[in-house]
């Protein structure tokens, strides 16, 4: 039995995404656990941002909102939305870290609701915030999530914020910033990514202790397959030492 | 212009820059003192109808006591902007103060979860929805301040966020490119909290500034809260440190701890205990009513509200955290 739980490998494994020097624009939770854990192993020049304006901070503790006093401490800049999101806008970020009720094989994310009826939903979820605008602008769009057959969705109710949209050109036909579009799904079982043409999702990793029959199982579409799938590294000594002790010591997130 | 496409939501606030100059041209560029208390202000200020937008970011830097005196005096059928709105939403659903709304984040308070009674409000049907985002409404409020009808943007387009939402997607005169049209907010009635103001309404805040700049200068009225007064001679001292000029002003409210429950930089963090007492009543419709009638309608205002919830020993707790960077969701 291995002495790490699914929350620990998914962060560690979105953490190894994040090279040295690129940007991020990050929300709570995992996406902040990750980030961190970056800045202290791989990517200690990580710029880290925050949609509420905080930019470049030396993050003391897990924020609870992203417009929190912990998003600014130390930081470079105390800026605001439009500051955040127009640098994004203009290029500069490399990353965003997001996730929602639904994903599709496009990487379409529904965060708004489930029911027919858009005026009375049956479950009304936030919204976009600022999903749909990182969606739209960062380089490369992150999800790091639990994957299930509901999760993962043949059709969404909702397409919240962008994926590859229809897959194919779609998306650059749409008016989109060109370039810029989902990157990476960080599940509990595998590491996927997007068939460069089609845009539709590829196993390209999987997790310890699962197979390709088990990813597809709990997907409620069909995955494409990469030529190679290689086994997922498990997380290290080391990095899960910094999550524990520095980033996550009252465990709200890797406790999940 | 060439529309290529356009959402089917509703837009709620009249973008036409023009009606808005003549509203303007009227309201007052006198240098005199507004202040008065927040019960006062509401009373003279927001009205039952109007469009609503309440500055911050949800739980940080929120001007708690206006929230609180909107749902207290009994406001209905307002308009509201959710964006980047937790806490301020969940005390207006509490409410039940709007009947329209633009949305762009409600019903989460962020890392904390979901807020079950925002939830119930926003499935009861009872609510006119158009569906956008932060940046949406960001660049809505700075289409506002500029004076103008709409700022083109690069997000929504190909979503359902974009068929929700009253965008319409044009064409770049110069390059062909496609931007989504973002039509001008201009509320009828905002309320910010900053850290110091003037009795005239010269602001100075610190940390993020989120949308406020704009929003205090799209707004048509404007309600300032603030954790302290200062003189008019500290402003004319150093000016650059201006936020907010007099002329956007309307009433300036000095409200110590205005946050309160939220987090206000520099000065106190938020109150995590309370925020989830706020969500645990919330489970039960008959809880939260006992819980808003201690901590909303019996009290006079804020100092009330804050004196049920452990007073200035609780005040002096949330000072330390914010200082001493520990335990923020303790």
């Amino acid at each position: 039995m291995a002495d790490y739980n699914v929350m620990e490998l998914m962060i560690c494994t979105a953490a190894r995404e994040l090279e040295d020097g690129a940007s991020i624009v990050v929300g709570t939770g995992a996406p902040n656990a990750a980030a961190m854990l970056a800045q202290k192993t791989s990517a200690p020049n990580l710029v880290i941002m925050f949609e509420a304006g905080g930019a470049v901070p030396l993050i003391p503790e897990m924020p609870i909102s992203v417009g929190d006093s912990r998003t600014t401490w130390k930081a470079l800049m105390a800026s605001g939305m439009c500051e955040i999101m127009e640098t994004a806008c203009r290029g500069m970020v490399d990353y965003t870290f997001l996730g929602g009720a639904q994903i599709d094989m496009y990487g379409n994310l529904n965060s708004t609701r489930i029911g027919p009826d858009h005026q009375k939903p049956k479950v009304r979820f936030p919204g976009s915030g600022g999903a749909n605008d990182l969606a739209s602008f960062c380089w490369r769009m992150l999800v790091m999530t639990p994957q299930d057959t509901k999760r993962f969705a043949e059709k969404v109710n909702f397409i919240t914020s962008p994926g590859w949209l229809q897959g194919g050109n779609s998306r650059a036909k749409s008016g989109l910033p060109l370039g810029a579009g989902p990157y990476k799904i960080i599940t509990n079982m595998a590491v996927m990514d997007f068939e460069p043409e089609s845009k539709r999702m590829r196993i390209i990793a999987v997790n310890p202790g699962y197979s390709e029959k088990d990813v597809q199982a709990n997907c409620g579409f069909e995955l494409l397959k990469a030529k190679k799938i290689v086994e997922n590294k498990p997380p290290t000594k080391h990095e899960l030492q910094i999550l524990r002790e520095q980033i996550d010591p009252y465990r709200y997130v890797i406790g999940r | 212009m060439n529309v290529i496409d356009q959402g089917v939501g509703k837009i709620f606030t009249d973008p036409d820059a023009d009606k808005v100059r003549e509203f303007f041209r009227k309201k007052s560029r006198k240098l005199e003192s507004k202040v008065m208390s927040v019960k006062e202000a509401v009373t003279k200020f927001v009205k039952d109808g109007d469009y609503l937008c309440i500055g911050g970011f949800g739980a940080n830097r929120i001007p708690a006591s206006v929230c609180h005196e909107i749902v207290r005096q009994g406001r209905k059928n307002m308009g509201f902007a959710g964006h980047t709105s937790t806490h301020d939403f969940q005390i207006l659903c509490a409410g039940e103060v709007f009947n329209r709304l633009d949305i762009a984040y409600i019903v989460g308070l962020e890392a904390r979860g979901l807020s079950p009674n925002a939830r119930r409000y926003m499935e009861s049907g009872k609510v006119e929805v158009s569906e956008w985002t932060n940046y949406s409404l960001s660049v809505r409020f700075k289409a506002a301040a500029a004076g103008v009808s709409f700022y083109p943007s690069r997000n929504i387009m190909g979503t359902d966020t974009f068929k929700m939402s009253g965008a319409k997607i044009i064409e770049c005169p110069f390059t062909g490119t496609k931007y989504a049209a973002m039509p001008a907010i201009y509320p009828d009635v905002s309320a910010i909290h900053v850290h110091e103001a003037d009795i005239y309404g010269n602001c100075r805040a610190r940390g993020i500034t989120v949308s406020d700049f704009d929003v205090a200068r799209a707004s048509k009225r404007l309600i300032i809260t603030c954790e302290r007064l200062i003189s008019n001679e500290e402003i004319r001292r150093d000016p650059s440190y201006t936020v907010i000029p007099y002329w956007c002003v309307d009433a300036v409210c000095e409200v110590p701890f205005g946050s309160y429950p939220g987090n206000m930089y520099g000065e106190y963090f938020s109150d995590e205990e309370h925020l989830r007492e706020w969500l645990k009543v919330e489970e039960s419709p008959e809880e939260l009513k006992k819980f808003l009638q201690k901590n909303i309608f019996s009290c006079k205002d804020h100092f009330e509200y804050i004196e049920k919830n452990g007073g200035m020993h609780k005040m002096q707790m949330l000072r330390q955290k914010e200082h001493m960077f520990i335990g923020a969701r303790a």
